[in-house]
């Protein structure tokens, strides 16, 4: 096979960040939340491409699973749940259910693309000599130098938590506490 | 093998972060606001990753890692916030915050 006949990997990596940045402008200029939360999760897919490309394939595998998998879920959750886009619904334009995932869909399908082309010819760009770091190099150093870091991180999490929990409680439970202190006063 | 220059990898990261900050100043919608924080972190990740793996060190990654917990953190604290707010005023306009101004 000659090299003429094959995409470089750069133009893979420009593609992929050209859908990301097409992806975050939908996210900023869309009317609905539900339609621009598909076009995040889209514009997350492609950073994780590019992550891949700059020999980062850990840092790719947790953008997918931590941001996409789990943020993004919470999202939708609290957007569905709670009914947070319900004040731009009024003024959004009633489209028909074609025209609001096409766009979406046909970014991730160009990733897609993307993804099946690189599998197909792992052989012909020999893909191992990116400089690539090792999930093992980001762990030794995660646990050695930057062990401070991570405690505070855990902290950080731990705040999160504790915050959410309470911000959250609906407001009677905290009524109902305040007149029982007030009960328990008198 | 494969090697970006340095330059383009920032040049997508300011693209993005430039994205990501005009939605924050530009939208009224507080849930809006919190998915252009989340672009303007992403950002942020792929000019550390892009210089970590460019000077064949560790620690892009690392702080990727870092962000990451940051992120989630945040978005935990400010979708509990939206859900009062959503409560409390029945809206999302960041406008109708200015009651809180002391």
């Amino acid at each position: 096979m000659s090299s003429t006949t094959i995409i470089p990997l750069e133009l893979l990596f420009y593609l992929a960040g050209f859908i990301a940045i097409v992806a975050s402008f939908k996210v900023v200029m869309g009317k609905h939340a539900v339609h621009s939360l598909l076009y995040l999760i889209v514009s997350l897919l492609a950073v994780a491409v590019c992550f891949y490309f700059m020999g980062a394939p850990f840092a790719a595998g947790l953008e997918v699973i931590v941001y996409a998998g789990a943020i993004l879920v919470l999202f939708v959750f609290a957007v569905m749940m709670f009914g947070l886009g319900k004040d731009e619904e009024k003024h959004a334009p009633q489209t028909s259910g074609l025209t609001i995932w096409f766009g979406p869909s046909a970014l991730a399908l160009a990733l897609l693309c993307e993804l099946i082309y690189i599998i197909n010819s792992v052989e012909q760009h020999n893909v191992t000599a990116i400089n690539h770091i090792s999930p093992k190099q980001v762990g030794s150093l995660l646990y050695g130098p930057y062990l401070l870091a991570v405690e505070i991180a855990s902290f950080l999490l731990l705040a999160g938590l504790v915050a959410g929990y309470h911000f959250a409680k609906p407001d009677g439970q905290k009524h109902s506490n305040t007149i029982d202190k007030i009960g328990e006063n008198q | 093998m494969i090697s970006l220059p340095l330059e383009h990898i920032f040049i997508l990261a300011c693209i993005l972060f430039m994205i990501g900050f005009v939605g924050v100043i530009a939208r009224k919608n507080t849930l809006f606001i919190l998915m252009s924080l989340e672009v303007m972190l992403n950002a942020v990740g792929i000019a550390f990753i892009g210089a970590g793996s460019v000077w064949e060190q560790a620690d892009g990654q690392v702080m990727f890692i870092l962000i990451l917990t940051l992120a989630a953190a945040e978005v935990a604290l400010g979708l509990a916030l939206l859900i009062r707010l959503q409560r409390r005023f029945q809206s999302l306009d960041i406008d109708k915050l200015n009651r809180l101004r002391g």
